[in-house]
């Protein structure tokens, strides 16, 4: 299986403050991937940095064997072509009804061929167990659990070759929670999309990876199966996946 | 402290760290060390609104393009500002009309008021106070509504989605202040001198005759010309203060406030700095 994306040595700080320090990682084609660690450890930095949203200081990001870091804007727009990303607080448009943020990856924001792009907005809807009625609805009209599954559609719906989700299940109920969960499988194994999920929810790295890797200190100190997360003999992983106020992570 | 480490220290050190180290660092020097810090501060933002401005101009021209983005915002700064713009001018018309007349009444020189007011309206007042209150309600509105989306990472969705925020957002939002402040001042000057007119004619018994065709006469395309230029160039400081603060923003809602303050206060700031150096340019 080749390597879908190759991140080695990536480095990045803010304002003097070591975020990550020679962050390491594979990601072969196909294979949905979760990288685990504490709150403000630099795992939205990580993806950001692999969007090319953020620079990193050193490092280097290959995406179909392509570098990222560094590139020219024509690149990083080709290269982004290649990606989807569902955020953390779904980050939908406020100002557009929920068809025109569902297919907005299509058309770059203008309104063109409105009927064709609503019945694709609905097919997209549809693939996230949401129906036909919201389609007019503002964002602010929904739940926080819609405007997740709105986001979904709308990251799926260029079809992308890799999507990237940031806390997918953050600030939901454990029900929703595992509806959201359920989605991605289905849409990662359904569409052959390779998936970079960051997460610090153990059900759902556990439900929707094939591997998972913690990052910690700005490295990545451990990935592996996901059937061998509670028993890596990793003491830092250990503290993390089973909640423990004690241990070396302070 | 050696001859060889004080070079060092000179070519590697920054200002302010070389004069915390020297022990000749007296109050004085820190003063001035101080100006030139602020110096290069304000020279650094300058550096970067003209970039972020260059970068949303060059980019407009590039495809794809966004008229309706552009007319929405037309109608936003546009149509949405007139019922302020016109209570503004008709009430500013009408109190200058009183005040000249009271004034000139000390010279002899009533007969003045209407030159005086369509001049005063069409040159200064109704480019100014548009500008003025445009700024107020467009400034704070854009810098709020990108900074917002800012902070839920909206633009970085932008971006993922393979769409410049610079011409979906930024662009549209310049050429069409751009183009609405023009229209608006022009309308500001009718109602304004309409104002004056009717506090003339109504109040102070003036000939409706021959205070239109004063008024009329007086006016030259040069006056009318300076009013749409500055037009201009307020409504391209109001939309570049607006979207640079919103897009600069940061720190959730403190930080939306904060530049939403910014857009405004750096907005009216430049529409009286632009205004006198348009008008001193204008009589040389």
């Amino acid at each position: 299986m080749s390597v879908k994306i190759a991140i080695r040595g990536v480095a990045k700080s803010f304002n003097g403050n070591v975020v990550l320090d020679g962050a390491d990682l594979d990601i072969e084609t196909g294979e949905s991937i979760a990288v685990i660690g504490q709150s403000g450890t630099g795992k939205s930095v990580l993806i950001k940095c692999v969007l090319g949203l953020l620079q990193p200081d050193r490092g280097s990001i290959l995406i179909d064997g392509e570098e990222m870091v560094g590139a020219g804007s024509r690149t990083v727009e080709r290269l982004r072509g290649k990606f989807g990303m569902l955020f953390q607080g779904g980050a939908l448009f406020d100002s557009l009804p929920v068809w025109r943020n569902v297919t907005f990856g299509l058309t770059q924001g203008r309104l063109i061929n409105p009927a064709r792009m609503r019945a694709l907005a609905e097919e997209n809807l549809e693939r996230v167990g949401l129906g036909r009625d919201i389609l007019d609805l503002r964002p602010s009209e929904l739940s926080g659990g819609m405007q997740k599954r709105v986001s979904l559609a709308r990251a799926v719906a260029p079809r992308p070759e890799i999507i990237l989700f940031d806390e997918p299940t953050t600030g939901l109920d454990p029900i929703r929670a595992d509806v959201i969960n359920d989605l991605i499988v289905s849409l990662v194994e359904d569409l052959g999309i390779t998936a970079l999920t960051i997460t610090h929810d153990m059900a759902s790295a556990r439900k929707i990876a094939h591997r998972v890797a913690m990052l910690y200190g700005g490295r990545i100190i451990w990935h592996g199966p996901r059937d061998r997360l509670y028993a890596t003999g990793n003491p830092y992983v250990d503290q993390f996946v089973q909640g423990r106020a004690e241990g070396p992570i302070r | 402290m050696s001859g060889t480490a004080a070079v060092a220290l000179h070519a590697f050190c920054p200002l302010s760290a070389r004069m915390a180290m020297s022990s000749g660092a007296e109050a004085p020097i820190r003063f001035f060390a101080a100006i030139g810090a602020a110096a290069i501060a304000v020279f650094a933002t300058i550096g970067r609104v003209t970039l972020f401005a260059w970068q949303a101009i060059v980019r407009a021209f590039i495809p794809p393009y966004y008229p309706l983005r552009m007319f929405e915002q037309l109608l936003h700064i546009g149509w949405y500002s007139l019922p302020v713009v016109g209570l503004t001018a008709i009430f500013t018309g009408a109190a200058l009309a009183q005040q000249i007349y009271v004034g000139g009444s000390r010279l002899s020189a009533q007969s003045a008021v209407p030159a005086i007011v369509v001049i005063g309206i069409v040159r200064e007042l109704g480019p100014v106070l548009v500008g003025l209150m445009v700024a107020g309600r467009v400034s704070s509105a854009m810098a709020a509504e990108i900074g917002t989306m800012r902070v839920t990472e909206q633009l970085d969705a932008l971006a993922t989605l393979r769409t410049d925020p610079f011409r979906f957002l930024i662009a549209p939002r310049l050429f069409a202040a751009v183009i609405a402040l023009p229209i608006l001042v022009l309308i500001a000057n009718v109602i304004g001198v309409l104002g004056g007119y009717l506090l003339a004619v109504y109040k102070l018994g003036f000939n409706a005759v021959s205070y239109l065709e004063t008024s009329r006469r007086v006016l030259e395309p040069d006056d009318l010309q300076m009013s749409l230029v500055k037009a201009a160039v307020f409504g391209f400081f109001i939309a570049l203060m607006g979207c640079y603060h919103g897009f600069r923003s940061s720190g959730g809602a403190a930080g939306v406030g904060k530049a939403t303050t910014n857009a405004v206060v750096s907005a009216f700031v430049l529409i009286l700095l632009s205004n006198l150096l348009i008008t001193i340019a204008a009589f040389g």
